[in-house]
């Protein structure tokens, strides 16, 4: 299960507060803290500073970098922000995101020919958000093909089936799901990525939907999410459901979970 | 318990025969239908929404209390006079151009929808012409912009912009909303309020009609 640690994002509170002022040592923390707790991928994301995205990405990339040995991955639907933060990533980052919106994805590609990047994928193109399962699986597809037809490697790209909130469409986990084993059947390099708490908007106990729902996605072919692994909970369900799907040879990694006090949540 | 108070029950509990069952029992009793709207089907959804800002009920519980309130409407709506209005105002609700995401967008919708507003959904990527264009139809009371992306954000600074050159951006109140959008930055682009979900959004179009 490849962890992208999202929570150096501006939109969370006090991070806006800690990019403009450049705290060194606040940014620094929380990403060693990631990195500690298991991160595979460091996300930094300060996409609400808009005008000093840019500069601040450029910032971001450095001060992370400078005390984490995972790469980052670098998130902005703004392709500006995206190649300055490529230009000074050190390493194979992960550029978060691409998608089959005609403009946005000529764009992102450029960037990413130029740089050795790899690249989450959104299932949504001109027409709208994916409403279906079939929505998420054509629009997943077009983007494989096309990713790969213009030399981007299959490991490399990660695609994002788009959660919608259960809250205002019951059937759409359904969706989810359906689409995440059409794809990771159809394509087994590929990779299969989402921004899981979307799926828990609006209703009581999130953090149980979030932890159910990442098992049961697990199961069906998603084999990375962009979640806290500051959370020791979902991080344990993560290890054991790995382990249950085959994973996890002689049960190593469950077992040393275990010794190391990262099961006892 | 009278009718009255049963149907604002009725709408809570999002019981969509029995608003509807009721609200026709109302009518038929010869309850004048403004009223059944005012203090019944509104006034259920109203508690709604303030049950839903406190975290007592969830937005499953809110869309069918909006459905039931719906079924009630669409009883009594044809019997009002003219002149009556079951509306509070008319609000356009839109994703500002080159943004496609609408779940937001949708959920204030309906909360507006469930408040009395006369709600004209535009649906995804709108340029500011068409806002301006559609200000021109239908002649709102508010026009709600919204937008997930920082790359769309500026679409709304253009989108008031485009209101004022036309001359219209004085008939409307202007609300905008999304996830990476802020009270500070409706104030930089001359947005006349910020809302953070559906219930603000909500309350803040009830203080510009008022």
């Amino acid at each position: 299960m490849i962890i992208i640690g999202e929570l150096i994002n501006t939109s969370r509170e006090g991070l806006e507060e800690a990019v403009k002022n450049r705290d060194v040592e606040f940014i620094q923390d929380l990403a060693k803290q990631q990195e500690e707790a298991g991160a595979d991928y460091i996300d930094v994301n300060c996409g609400t500073l808009l005008k000093e995205e840019v500069e601040a990405m450029e910032w971001l990339v450095k001060t992370v970098q400078e005390v984490v040995d995972v790469p980052l991955c670098i998130d902005s639907p703004n392709p500006k922000a995206l190649k300055r933060g490529l230009e000074v990533h050190e390493g194979k980052a992960l550029v978060n995101s691409i998608s089959a919106e005609e403009d946005r994805f000529t764009e992102t590609l450029e960037i990413l020919k130029e740089h050795d990047a790899r690249v989450v994928a959104l299932t949504m193109d001109d027409e709208g958000m994916p409403k279906s399962a079939e929505d998420r699986i054509r629009v997943g597809k077009k983007l494989i093909e096309d990713l790969t037809a213009a030399g981007i490697a299959e490991a490399d790209i990660f695609v994002d089936p788009i959660i919608n909130p259960i809250g205002t469409d019951q059937q759409v986990g359904q969706y989810i799901l359906d689409a995440i084993a059409e794809i990771a059947n159809e394509y087994s390099d590929v990779h299969i990525t989402c921004g899981l708490s979307n799926i828990s908007h609006g209703l009581p106990q999130r953090h149980l939907l979030n932890r159910t729902f990442v098992t049961l996605a697990m199961g069906r072919g998603l084999d990375s999410a962009i979640i806290d692994p500051l959370d020791p909970k979902i991080m344990a369900l993560v290890t054991a459901a790995e382990t249950l799907l085959g994973h996890d040879q002689y049960c190593a990694n469950y077992i040393q979970a275990s010794k190391s006090g990262k099961l006892d949540v | 318990m009278s009718k009255m108070e049963e149907i604002v029950e009725e709408v809570i509990t999002g019981n969509v025969d029995g608003v509807a069952e009721l609200a026709q029992e109302l009518v038929d009793e010869g309850t004048n239908p403004s009223e059944i709207i005012k203090n019944g089907l509104v006034a259920g959804m109203d508690i709604v929404g303030a049950r839903f800002k406190k975290n007592e009920m969830f937005v499953p519980e809110v869309l069918i209390a909006a459905k039931a309130m719906h079924a009630g409407m669409d009883i009594v709506k044809p019997l009002l006079t003219e002149g009556e209005s079951s509306s509070a105002a008319t609000v356009i609700m839109a994703t500002v151009e080159g943004d496609l995401h609408d779940i937001g967008k949708n959920l204030v919708a309906m909360m507006l929808e469930g408040a009395g507003f006369e709600v004209i959904d535009l649906g995804v990527d709108i340029s500011a012409d068409e806002f301006v264009e559609a200000v021109k139809e239908h002649q709102p009371d508010i026009i709600g912009l919204s937008a997930l992306l920082t790359t769309t954000m500026p679409a709304m600074e253009e989108t008031i912009k485009s209101l004022e050159e036309a001359g219209v951006r004085d008939q409307v109140k202007v609300m905008v909303g999304g996830a990476p959008v802020s009270q500070e930055f409706a104030d930089e682009i001359d947005a006349d309020g910020y809302a953070a979900d559906g219930s603000t959004a909500t309350e803040i179009a009830r203080e510009f009609v008022n």
